[in-house]
């Protein structure tokens, strides 16, 4: 099968890793083609409508939506303050005057002769949007963001929660398979490489010591629950306000990191690095990642999507039991079917482990490494 | 590529249909052979609308690539689709369904939530759609609430309905002031307007197109409720789905290139499956539930008496919602299906990582069983949710008169009877793809609790969807191929309905099996299975016990005339709902039921 594709996650040492940034409306843009941008520069800003409040004036003056209009103070765009008169009855008798005053500041956004709703506009939330890494502008998406070209290392995890953030990479342990034990104020401003567990306990540690996010191979659902208050039922994450950004690179569990992702974060300590925790699993799949950008003398890679499938001697991650998270070399490719103990007869390969064992697994339980 | 439609049927030799689920794309191959037209070959891959390919063409190119290896047809030159067939070579038409990207998402609108609310959702249901939310002027939500909610959700598509034609007008106008005032954006394709339909109040239309005219992308059709005692949801699904491959598919990855291949247009896969449950309910006469249980949403289908009803349930689903089942259910729950204990922490471990690589599958037999478990617990979830949006609905039917409308308030009684059910068929990746047919019919029968007398059938390869749009372009073709080769029987559940102490007697049979009659006792939480064939039918005769029903009424003789399939009778003495024992006698008692369908030995 020429297109036995298996997924798989980007890690690679020297890689050209192109950004889009875009605003989620349309504004403007503030960097030029060509020109040079650090990780917390703004690119491009715009504002978000602001929130609106609804008014039926109609019952509150006593009249009707054709005649609101002759009532109003304010017409369609024009501002107003809290407080200031919006609409106003004109009785004979002064004392018999309803006046309707503005709940909010903002602007009159419509006026309805039919309804007789007033909808105001409040002031526009400003937003911006960050370079998120260190590169060149290298093309503009006029009034909508940029894509930023970065070179240096690029490592795809699994799943994280968190923003987006930067810091020196500190590692915390010495090979893949440890573990963090305790973490003190060396990690403030840092992402830290904390082994094969992102344990609860961990976590708490890096935030009292002002860490900006972690790394390891894989983390427990029930420290997420504690982490998150609550239990995340669809993995759509990256927006989540807990103080630091945490990424898994193999898996819920304790996993050993893969060594090569293990490898290159360990060349790359006490390097500025990027990272953000967002994973969104389902509709246009999004998962979390590091950006180590180092300086361009090296052969570098495009990250770019890969159309090969699997092939004899490829790199590969098992991610499931019974040999979830081991990492070996694809072995043999057999064709035909092939019953595995729960009795499914489905495609298999035979993969060989670092440490010489042989087994067979479902394809479909394997992910490649991208090499 | 040639257009289906100017192929006169005999040309129409060879099929190459796929479905581009959230998980895998599957591709079937249809050819014409000397009895008809037959399913022939099929392949799978990986979905990939994600990254790193963004192209959903990519996954469709893996799973038509493997039904060339394994048929010897070509059907691929590079990377386009060989038509028209030519001996061993290339196909007469492609065709397809999507639910991939989380299919189509939409937010209705109505004035009264009952009225012209509940028609808007059954119109999107039936199109196929997610419904996120259903706003009215009685929602019970305050203005800004309102506004706040329909721009914090990003959906596809939006419906706006409400009044009946020369009725209100003013609230129905409300309505889209509050859209124009939330002014969402669509999900796909942040640089295009919003696509919103308004199938209301003909009177309102002006107004209607004031408010939203510039800001989003307008259409206009019927009324899908022109007058109180008359529904009319046609106009308006066929304009969601021509604005579905507009705006919505033409926006996800890879579908513009997806949408030039196909000979005809491509369905949203529910829809594709809805077709033809009512095929089959319309063909049999008889009452019909399907289920389709997917990576992310489980949808549910069923047809009472002519009425079809489908609801879909959005976060219940064994890969990417997985772990939402969990949170739904309850570990206890899912648990209490397996007759063994797993530390919870590590089960939590094991299904969030089904949820973050949502294309593994079981190797082994324990992993296999906890999945099933998990199953039975989101059909049931999503059948109760069916039941429980089928209250007082009285479907999609083109007519409704003023009386059933005031029955259906005064009744208010749902219109899935379990007792007057013929047939459940089961569909989708779990239910389909089980190692054992046995497995598949105990996990519909747990989840389902079928009452009385129902046949079960699975779509042997999930082929339903395909099937389904393949009805658009050829009835005969889709209806040969769904005769002999999309069902695939597995038998028959008699299950009297009462409740009583283990060990009871609760129903006597009599059965003319093919090697002699049998007769029998049907004790309290016992399962019985006889094999029975595919295909041979024999004449039973049930006495239920004073207090049990088994579909003639309490204590009531009924005779009738059971199927077989390929797993056989099952007679199921648990009562309903099944009664499980507490915790220790639970381990034997499921050990029990699973050894009496040979479910795992």
């Amino acid at each position: 099968m020429a297109h036995a594709y298996t997924p798989g996650l980007r890690v690679t040492q020297h890689a050209v890793i192109h950004k889009e940034r875009r605003l989620p409306l349309k504004g403007e843009v503030v960097v030029e083609r060509g020109q040079a941008v650090r990780r917390d520069q703004v690119v491009a800003r715009t504002e978000l409508p602001g929130e609106v409040a609804t008014l039926n004036l109609v019952n509150r003056l006593g009249t009707s939506p054709q005649e609101l209009a002759g009532y109003m103070l304010k017409k369609e765009g024009d501002r107003i303050e809290a407080g200031e008169p919006l609409a106003e009855t004109r009785p004979f008798i002064r004392w018999f005057k309803t006046t309707i005053e503005s709940p909010v500041s903002g602007t009159v956004e419509s006026i309805s002769p039919v309804t007789g709703q007033v909808i105001l506009r409040q002031a526009p939330r400003p937003v911006e949007v960050l370079a998120y890494v260190d590169g060149v502008v290298e093309e503009i998406f006029a009034e909508e963001g940029v894509r930023v070209a970065a070179r240096g290392a690029y490592i795809q995890g699994i799943f994280g929660v968190g923003g987006e953030c930067w810091g020196a990479l500190h590692l915390a342990v010495d090979t893949p398979d440890a573990t963090a034990e305790s973490l003190g104020p060396e990690v403030a401003g840092k992402i830290v490489v904390v082994g094969s567990l992102i344990s609860a306990e961990t976590v708490e540690q890096a935030r009292q010591a002002g860490a900006v996010g972690l790394i390891g191979g894989g983390l427990r659902d029930r420290d997420l629950r504690d982490l998150l208050g609550r239990d995340l039922g669809v993995a759509i994450t990256g927006t989540e306000q807990i103080g630091l950004t945490v990424v898994a690179t193999e898996g819920f569990g304790r996993v050993a990191m893969a060594r090569k992702t293990f490898d290159i974060l360990q060349a790359c300590a006490g390097m500025d690095a990027s990272m953000a925790g967002a994973t969104q699993i389902r509709a246009g799949v999004l998962r979390p990642e590091i950006i180590v950008p180092t300086a361009a003398d090296q052969e570098e890679e495009e990250v770019r999507p890969s159309a090969e499938g699997l092939q004899m001697g490829d790199l590969l991650r098992v991610i499931r039991m019974p040999y979830f998270g081991r990492i070996g070399r694809v072995s043999d490719l057999p064709t035909e079917l092939c019953a595995v103990e729960s009795g499914a007869r489905v495609r298999v390969l035979a993969v060989e482990f670092e440490d010489g064992e042989q087994a067979i697994v479902p394809r479909a339980n394997v992910e490649l490494i991208e090499e | 590529m040639p257009s289906a439609k100017a192929k006169s049927m005999d040309d129409l030799n060879v099929v190459i249909a796929t479905d581009c689920g959230s998980t895998t794309t599957k591709a079937i191959l249809i050819e014409k052979k000397d009895e008809g037209y037959r399913q022939t070959f099929r392949g799978e891959a990986p979905t990939t609308v994600e990254a790193p390919f963004e192209d959903v063409t990519r996954g469709v190119l893996n799973a038509i690539q493997e039904v060339e290896e394994l048929s010897g047809r070509q059907i691929l030159d590079g990377e386009r689709i060989i038509t028209p067939a030519d001996g061993d070579v290339g196909v007469d038409i492609y065709i397809s369904t999507s639910s991939a990207g989380g299919g189509l998402q939409m937010v209705v609108a109505g004035v009264v939530l009952a009225m012209t609310g509940e028609s808007a959702q059954r119109c999107a249901l039936g199109a196929g759609a997610i419904v996120m939310d259903a706003l009215a002027a009685n929602d019970g939500r305050l203005p800004h609430e309102k506004i706040e909610r329909i721009r914090q959700l990003r959906p596809d598509m939006v419906l706006l309905s409400g009044g009946t034609d020369g009725g209100t007008v003013s609230h129905v106008v409300e309505l889209a002031e509050f859209i124009s005032a939330a002014d969402p954006k669509p999900r796909f394709g942040a640089g295009f307007q919003l696509p919103v339909i308004f199938a209301g109040n003909e009177d309102a239309r002006e107004e209607v197109e004031k408010a939203l005219g510039g800001k989003m992308a307008l259409t206009v059709t019927e009324n899908i409720r022109p007058v109180l005692e008359e529904e009319n949801l046609d106009p308006a699904r066929h304009v969601i789905h021509d604005l579905f491959l507009e705006h919505v598919m033409a926006q996800a990855p890879g579908y513009r290139k997806l949408m030039d291949w196909t000979s005809a247009p491509i369905m949203p896969t529910p829809g594709a499956v809805g077709e033809i449950m009512q095929t089959i309910a319309r063909q049999q006469e008889i009452n019909v539930v399907g289920v389709d249980i997917g990576g992310a949403t489980t949808d549910v289908f069923s047809v009472f008496d002519g009425v079809f009803n489908r609801t879909v349930s959005a976060n219940l689903g064994m890969s990417y919602s997985v772990s939402n089942v969990l949170a739904e259910a309850g570990l206890d729950q899912i648990m209490r299906w397996v007759p063994f204990d797993i530390e919870e922490a590590d089960l939590r471990d094991r299904i969030k990582n089904k949820m973050i690589r949502p294309t593994t599958i079981p190797q082994l037999m324990q992993e296999l069983q906890v999945e099933q478990a998990i199953a039975r617990e989101a059909l049931r979830l999503a059948f109760d949710q069916h039941r429980a949006l089928a209250v007082g609905l009285k479907g999609v039917q083109s007519k409704r008169t003023l009386a059933d409308v005031f029955e259906q308030g005064a009744t208010g009684e749902s219109l899935v009877e379990m007792m007057a059910l013929d047939m459940l068929v089961g569909s989708g990746g779990v239910l389909s793809h089980a190692p054992r047919r046995e497995q598949s019919c105990a996990m519909l029968i747990d989840a389902f609790q079928p009452e009385g007398v129902t046949r079960l059938a699975v779509d042997s390869i999930f082929m339903m969807p395909h099937l389904g749009v393949l009805s658009t372009v050829d009835e005969r073709a889709a209806t040969e191929v769904f005769e002999r080769d999309c069902l695939i029987y597995l038998g028959t559940c008699v299950a009297p309905v009462g409740e009583g102490k283990d060990g009871e007697v609760c129903l006597q049979y009599e059965i003319d099996l093919p090697g002699g009659g049998q007769t029998g006792q049907l004790q309290v939480d016992q399962l019985q299975w006889m094999p029975l064939a595919d295909g041979e039918e024999v004449e039973v005769s049930l006495q239920p016990a004073r207090r049990w029903d088994v579909g003639a009424g309490l204590g009531q003789a009924l005779n009738a005339r059971v199927r077989g399939g390929i797993v056989g009778l099952v007679l199921d003495g648990r009562g309903r709902p099944i009664q499980m024992a507490s915790d220790q006698d639970r381990r034997r008692q499921i050990s029990d039921w699973q050894q009496a369908l040979n479910l795992y030995e």
